[in-house]
C-alpha cells in the first residue's frame, strides 16, 4: 500500500511533468492559446525537430548552459567549503548548543526566499546601508559598486543555499566515530592531518551529496542572477524565461530545459559511481 | 522587488478593506495592471458604488502578463497590455474577448483620434479601450549632466547614444530599462531606420550602437527598479517610461535629496505607446469586467488616476478636472509638434521577435 502510493507520487509528482517538458520540446509554436501543438494529434505524430536545432546550433544557448554550470559550481565549492566548516563546529558543540545551532542556519528558510534576496538589494545598492556606514565612517567618499556584480550574485547564491550544504554535512559528522580520530592523534597525527586523512575521506559520500544539493538548484536559478547579477549575466534560467514569456516559442523553452536537465545528470551519474565504489 | 512586495500588500490591504465580510455570492473582478498605475481610491470608489470587490494584482513586465494569458485560465478578467505588442499578439492568439460596448456607454467618453492609433492592430476598437498612455524618453538630471557635458544636446537621443556624452555622463549614472520592445524601436529609429525593422543589417546597426555606450551603462534594470533609481538619486540619465520618470521626479521632491528630475521625450520622434483595458476571452466575471471598464472611463476618475500615476489618459473630459501644472506638463501632455513627429511600434513575427531578442540579450551581455 505505502510502495503503491509512493510510485504514484512519483509518477505523478515527478514522471508526468519530466514527459510533458520532453514532449513539448518536439512541438511546434504557434499563435494561440497555449501557443504549442503539441508533437502527437489527432492525425498521429506532428512533431517536429526544430527547437532542438535551434537550441543545439546557437551558440547562444550554450553560452547560458555554460555561464550557469559555472555560477553552480562555484557556488556549490563555496558552500562545500564554508558549511562543512560551519557543520563541524556545530558538531563539536555540546548537544544542547547543537539545536541553538542547527536552528540558526535553518531560520532564513521560514523567511520568504524572495525577502532575502531583497534585503541583499538593500544592503548593497549605492544608496544602501553598507555604503551609507562607509561613507560616514569616512572610509569612502564615493558609494563601491556592489549590487548588480558578479560578486552580489554569488553573495547572494552561498547565502541562499548554504543551508543545503550544512544539514547533511552536519548529519554526517555528528554520527562518525570520534575514536578513529583520536586514535589518529594518538599516533602522532596533527590536526590537518587527521583532517585530511581521516574525517574528510570519513565524509566523502556526505560531501558529494551537499555539493549536488547546491548545484543542481543553483545550476537552474533565476531570481537570484536576475535581482544581485549583473547585466551580463545570462544564465540558462533567464535564457529559459527569455522562450518561453518574450518569444512564446514553448518548445525552444521545453528543450533548453531537457539540455540542462540532461547536463546535471552527469554529476550525479558520478555521485552514484562513487557511492559504489 | 521591494515595490512589487509593497504593491502585493497594498492589493491585499485593498482586498481586505471593503469587502471582507462580504456574502459569498458578492460579485470579484480579478484585475491585473501595471505596478503603480492606478489611484487606489478609484478602486475602493468601484466596490463602494457597485457592491463588486477588486481583487488587484500588478506584472511588471509584459512578458508576465503574456506568459499567464497564453497558459489560459488565467483567471483575470480585467487586463491593460500594452497595444503593440503584446495587446496585438493577444488578440491574434484569440486570447481576448470582444468587448460588449452597450455595457461600456463611457466609451464614447474616449479621444477618437488616439483611439484610431490602436485600430491598427484592432480594427474598429472591438476589444481594447485605452486605459492610458505615454512615450518612451528620457528621464534626467540636468544639472549633473550640464555639469558633466555642457555641450551635450539635453532634448535629443544622441545624449544617451553618442558615446563620446555617454562616456562623459558614465560617472554619475546611465540606466537603460531592460526592455527590447521599449528600447529597440527608438534606437532604430535614432538610426534612421524603420523602428519596427527587423532587416539583419540594420539590427546589427542598432546592436552596434548600444554596445558602443554598453561600457558606460550602470544597469539595465526593470522598469520599477529603473523608476527607484532615478528617484534615488543614483543614476543621472535613463531611458524610461515617461509617467515612470514623473514618478521619480515627484518622489525626489518629496525626499528632497537636492536634485531635480525631468522628463525629455527625444526631439527627432519619440515611441508613444497606448495601454488597452481589455478581457480575456475565458475571464471568470466578464460582466464585472464591463463594470470596471465602464466605471475607469468616467472622466472624473480618469483624472484621479492621471495625477496619481503622471500618465495622460484618453478621455479628453479629464482634462479640465485636472490640475493646471499636470495639464500644461508637457511631459504628461505632450505637445501637438512632439505627437505629430511620434511613432507607435509595430508588432514583429515570431523571427523577429527572437533576433531582436538575441540583440537584446548581446547588449546586455555587453559582448
Amino acid at each position: 500500500m505505502m510502495r503503491a502510493a509512493g510510485w504514484l507520487a512519483l509518477g505523478v509528482l515527478v514522471a508526468a511533468p519530466l514527459l510533458i517538458v520532453l514532449a513539448m520540446g518536439f512541438g511546434t509554436a504557434t499563435s494561440g492559446v497555449p501557443p504549442v501543438i503539441p508533437p502527437w494529434g489527432a492525425g498521429g505524430w506532428q512533431g517536429s525537430l526544430e527547437a532542438w536545432g535551434l537550441v543545439l546550433s546557437d551558440s547562444f544557448y550554450r553560452d547560458a548552459l555554460w555561464q550557469s554550470l559555472r555560477l553552480a559550481f562555484i557556488t556549490g565549492a563555496l558552500c562545500l567549503v564554508l558549511g562543512f566548516g560551519m557543520a563541524l563546529g556545530i558538531a563539536a558543540a555540546p548537544p544542547a548548543r547543537q539545536f541553538i545551532w542547527l536552528a540558526l542556519v535553518l531560520l532564513p528558510f521560514w523567511t520568504g526566499f524572495l525577502l532575502r534576496v531583497s534585503a541583499w538589494v538593500g544592503l548593497l545598492r549605492d544608496s544602501g546601508w553598507v555604503n551609507t556606514m562607509l561613507m560616514q565612517a569616512g572610509l569612502i567618499e564615493t558609494p563601491l559598486r556592489m549590487l548588480h556584480t558578479e560578486g552580489a550574485m554569488i553573495l547572494g547564491m552561498v547565502h541562499a543555499y548554504l543551508p543545503f550544504a550544512v544539514l547533511p554535512l552536519y548529519a554526517s559528522l555528528a554520527r562518525r566515530d570520534l575514536t578513529l580520530e583520536e586514535a589518529a592523534a594518538d599516533l602522532g597525527a596533527g590536526r590537518w592531518r587527521v583532517l585530511f586523512t581521516i574525517t574528510l575521506p570519513l565524509a566523502a559520500p556526505a560531501l558529494a551529496a551537499a555539493f549536488l544539493l547546491v548545484f543542481i538548484p543553483a545550476a537552474g536559478e533565476v531570481v537570484i542572477p536576475e535581482l544581485l547579477g549583473g547585466p551580463e549575466a545570462l544564465l540558462v534560467g533567464r535564457a529559459i524565461w527569455q522562450e518561453f514569456f518574450q518569444t512564446l516559442d514553448w518548445p525552444a523553452a521545453a528543450a533548453l530545459a531537457t539540455a540542462l536537465l540532461a547536463l546535471l545528470l552527469l554529476p550525479v551519474a558520478a555521485f552514484q559511481r562513487l557511492a559504489a565504489r | 522587488m521591494r515595490r512589487i512586495l509593497l504593491a502585493a500588500v497594498a492589493a491585499l490591504a485593498l482586498a481586505a478593506l471593503p469587502g471582507a465580510q462580504a456574502p459569498a455570492q458578492q460579485q470579484v473582478v480579478n484585475v491585473y495592471n501595471w505596478t503603480d498605475y492606478i489611484d487606489p481610491a478609484v478602486i475602493e470608489r468601484f466596490t463602494a458604488e457597485t457592491g463588486i470587490r477588486v481583487r488587484y494584482d500588478v506584472f511588471d513586465t509584459l512578458e508576465a502578463l503574456e506568459g499567464k494569458l497564453s497558459a489560459g485560465r488565467s483567471g483575470y478578467d480585467v487586463i491593460v497590455p500594452t497595444a503593440e505588442p503584446t495587446f496585438a499578439r493577444l488578440l491574434r492568439a484569440g486570447a481576448l474577448r470582444p468587448l460588449d460596448m452597450a455595457r461600456i456607454p463611457n466609451a464614447a467618453n474616449l479621444d477618437p483620434a488616439l483611439m484610431a492609433r490602436v485600430a491598427n492592430v484592432d480594427p474598429g476598437n472591438r476589444h481594447g479601450l485605452i486605459y492610458l498612455w505615454g512615450s518612451v524618453g528620457l528621464g534626467m538630471n540636468a544639472e549633473r549632466i550640464r555639469a558633466l557635458a555642457p555641450d551635450a544636446p539635453l532634448d535629443s537621443l544622441s545624449l544617451l547614444l553618442d558615446p563620446r556624452h555617454a562616456r562623459r555622463l558614465a560617472p554619475c549614472g546611465i540606466a537603460v530599462m531592460d526592455s527590447a520592445t521599449d528600447v529597440l524601436p527608438s534606437v532604430l529609429r535614432h538610426l534612421g531606420f524603420s523602428p519596427d525593422s527587423v532587416v539583419p543589417a540594420e539590427l546589427e546597426a542598432a546592436q552596434r550602437a548600444l554596445l558602443a555606450i554598453r561600457p558606460y551603462l550602470r544597469s539595465i534594470p526593470s522598469p520599477p527598479a529603473l523608476l527607484e533609481a532615478l528617484a534615488a538619486g543614483e543614476i543621472c540619465l535613463a531611458f524610461a517610461f515617461s509617467g515612470d520618470v514623473i514618478q521619480a521626479a515627484g518622489r525626489a521632491a518629496e525626499a528632497n535629496r537636492g536634485h531635480t528630475i525631468t522628463y525629455v521625450a527625444p526631439r527627432q520622434g519619440a515611441q508613444l505607446w497606448f495601454d488597452v483595458m481589455a478581457i480575456p476571452a475565458d475571464a471568470p466575471n466578464p460582466d464585472a469586467a464591463h463594470a470596471f471598464i465602464n466605471f475607469l472611463l468616467q472622466p472624473d476618475v480618469m483624472a484621479a488616476i492621471t495625477t496619481q500615476v503622471g500618465y495622460p489618459n484618453a478621455v479628453p473630459g479629464s482634462l479640465p478636472l485636472l490640475a493646471a501644472e499636470i495639464r500644461e506638463d508637457r511631459s504628461v501632455y505632450p505637445d501637438a509638434a512632439t505627437l505629430a513627429d511620434s511613432f507607435v511600434a509595430g508588432t514583429p513575427a515570431a523571427a523577429g521577435e527572437r533576433a531582436r531578442a538575441r540583440v537584446w540579450a548581446r547588449f546586455r551581455a555587453g559582448r
